[in-house]
């Protein structure tokens, strides 16, 4: 196979195995934080057992997090020289404050975990409020880079050399708002859907405690809000960022529409093929005027189609695809956690019925779906360049042979982690149930 | 002179990582070689210790590897080209390690066998990292066009890979014997500091043996490294007579009536290392990867060293008073260093 492919594959399977940790770890120590919080709001300890219980999963998670956030970095330099050439030159900075966000996340987490008890309340929200910042800036200044690979600014190109570098410039590159933002609430809305399913499954046992279902709930409640919040959140900021595509990378929004021909009052198409011979979306469901309507506020709006670019910049056609599954799951999920507040707001009842339990326990792993698709859809629709009209993804990857073999070892292995990892909860998590806590808790606090 | 600054910025923070690594992993072996023995803390004292500040840890990992290719982006090219398959090794052990570290924590039914994973791949790690540094000064690397090849015939075959990797375990257990000591004595446990005291004084000489064994079998593969490495023979000189004054202090008399000083040890050898690895950085100069790459080649442009510069700066000054902190509460106070057992969560 080619090198290049290879390359792809490993670096791509090696994010994709990294993005679920990350993204946990991103959300799920926002939630410890809120959770932290409403315990000292309203004196109410289950709070510090969900903050406690949610904080085990991050201590575990980071046991996989940390080690595959080592290899994508260290990967990034060895698979793709060409490409780690250019940063060095011009988009370096990001990499160096992101250390700095991991060592404030590691330090304040082992200071939250296991200095807890000689610390105050205060200075424990005050620990999990920088774990929590620590993790959403690391998230934030990744990508960064991965927003400017597609709006390239701060240098100039002369001859094939890179001159006039300013680094500041390129740090605050025109996609680098909408992308960060869009990143980071997304990773809180798949955290807060992945909590939603875990309660939702506990709550779904018949022979739970009284007090044991109070706990679910209360923890099905927090995840329910947050997620409802965050997912209107992600998909205003997702708005700006098709808008952004329109502004920018255009050939990346048609892509993404299956758009071909440019026009103004340019149909949505949903779902469907892109067909390059028929220049259209085939078997998909068309909204007359809504693309223009999104992309540029106006269904007379001028939206730029594939056929503008020649045909080696045109990405895979099947991110068409990608970018549906993404925009769809995020519209299912904004109904889901909209609907079950609605139920218990509208009906006053406390207890969620099973019917509405079993849907919710799809919502994480559906949400990990979007968030999956998502990068898949950036970093795909971004080809063939890694960086957008400067540098293709065939200059940047390496020479070096042995690719092929990798691949194999480090697959498996991604494959076994997460068994292993999905094992080592269950079994820790059955072995320390519910009531344990609930009988300990005078000493805890 | 710019570039030498950048890649005295780089090794000084591979000399962080190098002593973090090794006290790190080091301790991870010490974990599983005391497992299970009723008669001594000495495992729990070496959990203690890397529970809290393997994180830390790993994120110098991180600091090297992205400084580096942030200050010397040009060599991303050479070091893809043949450096893929040993660290990609390193790579597959580091998340077998840390997975399995922090799983035994948690699983108890399995504790011994995720221990004796851990502990296994982490004492490979720095032997493996330590393998890489003699494939970087040229003796087995052949080029051809732009691709540089590793010859592994001859890699494996010769004596100075083994003495590498015999440097790098022996480096490895020392240190972190050598630092778990005086962690012993600030954890009051007498008994602790006894065995990795003595562990120290066994394994000190053999780190030396194998440094000059390790330097001594260089000579047919890389000539002009040896030659280099001579005309720096007062910092070498020095580095050993750091060594045999904090291995002394191993036996010198204390106030309690306990044998030996070890902080002062473990202050010592920090100098020690940190002299022998900076005379052998500079015999290295200019070449990073010889013959073919030089720290001139490789240097990014001068407005990308000035903002990274400054980024380190700043970084490093919010830092400093947080490793204090954090070296307050988990190296010194008493409250945890005298809790029997790490709190699984709180």
């Amino acid at each position: 196979m080619d090198n290049v492919l290879l390359a792809r594959m490993l670096f791509g399977s090696s994010l994709i195995f990294h993005i679920i940790f990350a993204t946990l770890g991103v959300g799920l120590t926002l939630m410890i934080l809120i959770a932290e919080i409403l315990r000292v709001i309203r004196k109410d300890n289950d709070y510090g057992i969900l903050a406690r219980r949610w904080t085990k999963a991050v201590a575990i998670l980071l046991g996989v997090a940390i080690p595959s956030g080592t290899i994508v970095a260290v990967m990034l330099a060895l698979l793709w020289p060409g490409f780690i050439e250019v940063v060095g030159q011009v988009i370096a900075l990001p990499f160096t404050l992101e250390i700095f966000a991991f060592f404030i996340e590691a330090l304040f987490l082992s200071i939250y975990v296991y200095a807890a008890s000689r610390l105050s309340s205060t200075m424990r929200i005050i620990s999990v409020f920088f774990v929590a910042l620590g993790a959403t800036a690391s998230a934030v200044l990744i990508t960064n880079v991965q927003a400017w690979m597609n709006t390239p600014t701060g240098f100039n190109v002369v001859n094939g050399e890179i001159t006039d570098v300013r680094p500041w410039e390129a740090v605050l590159n025109p996609a680098f708002g909408y992308t960060a933002v869009h990143v980071a609430s997304s990773a809180y809305m798949a955290t807060a859907f992945v909590v939603a399913s875990v309660a939702a499954y506990q709550l779904l046992k018949p022979n739970l405690k009284a007090s044991e279902r109070t706990y679910h709930r209360k923890g099905l409640m927090i995840a329910l809000v947050f997620g409802a919040i965050t997912s209107i959140w992600t998909a205003t900021n997702g708005h700006s960022s098709a808008v952004g595509l329109h502004d920018n990378v255009p050939v990346k929004l048609a892509a993404a529409e299956g758009l071909f021909e440019t026009q103004s009052n340019a149909p949505l198409a949903i779902f469907g093929t892109p067909d390059p011979e028929a220049n259209r979306v085939v078997g998909g469901i068309e909204v007359p005027g809504m693309l223009s309507y999104l992309a540029t506020g106006s269904t007379d709006g001028v939206v730029v189609g594939l056929n503008e670019f020649p045909r080696d910049e045109w990405p895979p056609l099947f991110v068409h695809t990608l970018f549906n599954i993404m925009v769809g799951i995020g519209t299912l999920l904004i109904g889901l956690s909209f609907g079950a507040l609605a139920y218990r707001i509208v009906f006053k009842k406390r207890e969620y019925p099973n019917w509405l339990l079993i849907p919710l326990i799809g919502g994480g792993p559906l949400a990990m779906l979007g968030i999956e698709t998502g990068w898949i859809f950036a970093c795909i629709g971004r080809q063939p360049w890694t960086i957008y009209g400067i540098q293709r993804t065939a200059e940047a990857a390496t020479k070096s042979a042995n690719l092929g073999t990798f691949f194999v070892i480090f697959i498996t292995l991604y494959v076994f982690l997460l068994v292993i990892t999905a094992l080592v909860m269950r079994i820790y998590f059955r072995r320390n149930p519910l009531i344990n806590e609930f009988n300990s808790q005078t000493t805890s606090v | 002179m710019e570039a030498y600054v950048a890649i005295i910025i780089i090794w000084l923070f591979l000399l962080f990582y190098a002593l973090g690594g090794a006290i790190d992993f080091g301790a991870g072996f010490w974990s599983m070689f005391y497992f299970g023995r009723k008669e001594t803390t000495a495992a729990s004292i070496a959990n203690l210790y890397l529970t809290p500040s393997w994180k830390v840890t790993n994120v110098f990992l991180v600091l090297f590897v992205v400084a580096l290719v942030g200050f010397f982006p040009h060599a991303a090219f050479t070091l893809g080209s043949f450096m893929i398959v040993p660290v990609s090794f390193v790579l597959i052990l580091l998340i077998i390690r840390s997975a399995f570290m922090v799983y035994s924590y948690s699983v108890q039914k399995y504790t011994k066998l995720f221990t004796y994973i851990s502990g296994i791949t982490g004492l490979l790690i720095p032997a493996l990292m330590l393998s890489i540094l003699p494939i970087m000064i040229g003796g087995f690397v052949e080029v051809v066009g732009d691709r540089h090849y590793i010859l592994y015939d001859r890699l494996l075959t010769s004596p100075t890979l083994y003495a590498h990797i015999g440097f790098g375990l022996s480096a490895e257990l020392f240190l972190s014997s050598l630092f778990l000591s005086d962690y012993a004595r600030e954890a009051k446990s007498m008994e602790t500091y006894k065995v990795y005291r003595r562990n120290a004084i066994i394994l000190g000489p053999i780190m030396i043996g194998m440094a000059v064994a390790a330097t001594m079998t260089l000579i047919p593969e890389a000539m002009w490294m040896v030659e280099n490495m001579a005309r720096q023979w007062h910092l070498f000189a020095l580095s050993i007579v750091v060594f045999s004054v904090g291995y002394s202090a191993l036996w010198w008399p204390s106030r309690k009536g306990r044998i030996g000083q070890p902080r002062v040890s473990v202050l010592f050898m920090v100098v020690q290392i940190g002299l022998a690895s900076f005379a052998y950085g500079w015999s290295h100069m200019p070449y990073i990867v010889y013959p073919k790459l030089t720290i001139y080649d490789a240097f990014t442009n001068i407005e990308m060293y000035y903002s990274l510069l400054w980024g380190y700066a700043i970084g490093m000054a919010i830092l400093v008073p947080l490793f204090y902190w954090f070296w307050q509460l988990f190296l010194k106070d008493k409250r945890y260093l005298t809790n029997e057992k790490v709190d699984d969560v709180r």
